[in-house]
């Protein structure tokens, strides 16, 4: 991008010194607007990295929905879903209902690498289709490459009501 | 010609010079000995112009919306006039551009065509490769199904393993938090715009690279690259005997071409568009997610990656062999071409393709996944319930309604994930079976806590039966031996069931 300076040896005379600093206001004033221009450019690009916790109660309904003992399917749809999600808004979670009125919530999300398992009643084992990670009950790594055991969501009950704090897509880095 | 005509080509000739830039272009002096092994790049690029051109006419039928994309593309496939057509064209289209490029590749390698002076031809060669199955990767999440849904999740898993800075490139790469109508905005900006743009402009820089440096001769045993004298010889070679390009070599790309987009078209028009399966709906946990062809190998080695390394894998294994393959040309540059005379290039071409379609074998199969149905769908062989005891059948219901036939076969039917049960009668002992059952180990659950003792001791009596051809059964010298009555347990089990 040194046209204008090749431009000049050829017969131009005097100006050198104006030419050189009218190419390095040139070039200061590309970066200074192009610096402008990438902060708002870049930060549209990377805002989705750098917001805070999306994570809100959310409600599963009346805790008598959830008999002792068992563990069944819950749907949800995620709090802060957007117009455009469709479909994609919903989400579901696993819920393990134990005597004395306590709970675990797991993320459908398998472990290893996301894919939903699926909860076997009589063998009391989640099962995922995708790598075979197999999990127990509470969630803990039965067999397979998962690296770990089911995410749990927090929960609390109120109001009658069971809660869980969701909101997006469970991983590794959760605390759970 | 007619003499209006010629006037209005020299007044454009004469304002622009277009004849005056492409002839030379067109015509430029190519080995003689250039034939069929040259026509893979030039059909990787007509169905790269397939792909641009049905694409666009997608893009105007295609609600590009997470709420409306599954149910605009059963729109384009049940209502729009040839929209199934349409998007079976670029699906297959898609999947002939793969092979081609792979093929148009593996030419080029055994050929030694990337030596001097065409590294950097074969390294922009490299970032097209990666461009092709990035818009195939792409171009599936625009499928926006089940498929795509939870291919989008194990990307977002791995993403999510990378140290410290993993949730947010994570959230970056879906464009939020979950992956949901952001996701499908990024990704079907990234297959229209960034990774077309980006193809098209490696394809010019990839054409101009080979116009410059021309096109590689057929390899000779003996006739060896030495960048000190490739070029003169090359040149004096292809001016004393080369043919032009247009006509001489572009008749057989020409041939080779219509060919293979009649193929195409007609795979097109017998098998049709791919998908959409599923719709993404993140509740329907029975989904059974699966990666299109190209993927399934990298799908196939992440269920058999050691977890220790895993994660470590996952992360460097892409930039490796981004890295190797753009160095190919720089580890060896000059020397033999012929691959009669480059024996490594040939063994590593036959280990490489026989790993990656070996992978791609298992991930059709698929053995690893359980058969989520296979304890309500696959039957207890009737071969193998006849003559049993009470004891014996009351252990083969336990075997199905414990879903074990999700992982176990027998006879071959049912999951593949565990050894097949048939003879497993004569492989373990009682003592075995019990333990094995109870404690699980070597990739199986334990199922001490779920079964009770007397469905412990119908399953083991069950899977003792489970014999061949008139086998005893595998007994451990000095252990317990069982009483003579098939259907009692040998009595140091019962403390151990709850």
């Amino acid at each position: 991008m040194n046209e204008g300076c090749t431009g000049c040896q050829g017969g131009c005379d005097g100006g050198q010194s104006r030419r050189g600093a009218l190419f390095k206001l040139g070039a200061g004033l590309m970066t200074v607007g192009g610096a402008l221009a990438a902060v708002p450019l870049l930060g549209s690009l990377l805002a989705p990295g750098f917001r805070r916790n999306a994570d809100t109660w959310v409600d599963l309904g009346p805790v008598a929905d959830w008999p002792q003992g068992e563990t069944r399917l819950a749907t949800f749809q995620l709090p802060h879903g957007n117009p455009n999600d469709g479909e994609t808004a919903s989400a579901a979670a696993w819920v393990r209902s134990m005597e004395g009125g306590t709970f675990q919530v797991f993320a459908v999300n398998c472990a290893h690498l996301g894919c939903p398992v699926k909860w076997f009643q009589q063998s009391r084992l989640f099962m995922c289709p995708c790598h075979g990670g197999v999990y127990y009950e509470d969630g803990s790594r039965a067999s397979g490459p998962p690296p770990r055991g089911l995410f749990e969501y927090r929960w609390k009950v109120a109001e009658g009501r069971l809660w869980i704090e969701a909101g997006r897509l469970p991983g590794l880095e959760e605390s759970a | 010609m007619l003499r209006w005509m010629r006037s209005i080509v020299g007044w454009t000739e004469d304002r622009s010079g277009a004849i005056s830039f492409v002839a030379p272009i067109m015509t430029h002096r190519v080995p003689r000995n250039a034939k069929w092994w040259y026509v893979f790049g030039s059909a990787t690029m007509m169905f790269f112009g397939i792909q641009v051109v049905s694409g666009i006419l997608l893009a105007t039928l295609y609600a590009p919306s997470a709420a409306d994309a599954y149910q605009s593309l059963v729109y384009i496939d049940t209502q729009v006039p040839m929209g199934w057509m349409l998007r079976a064209i670029h699906g297959w289209s898609s999947n002939a551009m793969i092979v081609m490029v792979l093929v148009h590749m593996l030419q080029v390698f055994l050929h030694g065509a990337f030596k001097y002076p065409r590294e950097l031809t074969w390294m922009v060669g490299v970032l097209l490769l990666f461009c092709t199955l990035a818009l195939a990767f792409t171009g599936q999440i625009m499928r926006w199904d089940q498929d795509a849904y939870w291919g989008l999740g194990i990307g977002a898993s791995i993403t999510d393993r990378i140290p410290f800075l993993g949730n947010q490139a994570r959230n970056i790469l879906l464009g939020g938090p979950y992956i949901g109508g952001a996701t499908l905005s990024r990704f079907f900006a990234l297959h229209v715009f960034v990774l077309p743009g980006l193809t098209i402009a490696l394809v010019g820089l990839h054409l101009a690279l080979i116009l410059k440096n021309g096109i590689s001769e057929m390899p000779k045993p003996g006739e060896v690259v030495d960048p000190a004298t490739y070029r003169k010889t090359y040149e004096e070679r292809t001016h004393r005997t080369g043919v032009p390009f247009w006509p001489d070599a572009a008749q057989r790309d020409m041939v080779f071409c219509g060919l293979a987009l009649i193929v195409v078209v007609g795979l097109a028009a017998l098998y049709g568009p791919f998908g959409p399966g599923g719709r993404p709906d993140p509740t329907l946990i029975d989904a059974n997610p699966r990666p299109d062809g190209a993927f399934l190998w990298i799908f196939a080695a992440l269920a058999l990656l050691p977890p220790q390394i895993e994660t470590f894998l996952l992360l460097a294994g892409g930039p490796v062999i981004v890295l190797g393959m753009l160095a190919v040309p720089l580890i060896s540059n000059r020397g033999e071409r012929a691959p009669t005379r480059r024996p490594l290039a040939v063994i590593s071409v036959l280990v490489i393709g026989s790993a990656i379609a070996a992978l791609t074998w298992l991930g059709v199969s698929s053995p690893w996944s359980p058969v989520m149905d296979a304890w309500t769908s696959v039957p207890t062989p009737v071969r193998m319930v006849r003559r049993l005891t009470p004891l014996q059948m009351q252990g083969a219901l336990v075997l199905q309604n414990q879903q074990c036939r999700n992982c176990h076969a027998l006879d071959g039917e049912g999951g593949m994930r565990g050894p097949d049960l048939t003879d497993v009668g004569g492989r373990l002992s009682w003592d075995q079976l019990v333990r094995q059952v109870q404690q699980g180990g070597g990739n199986m659950p334990a199922y001490g806590k779920t079964l009770s003792s007397a469905e412990t001791v119908a399953l083991a009596a069950f899977l003792q039966s489970c014999r061949v051809g008139g086998e005893p059964a595998a007994r451990i010298p000095g252990a317990l031996e069982r009483a003579a009555s098939s259907d009692s347990a040998p009595q140091a089990l019962a403390p151990l069931g709850k």
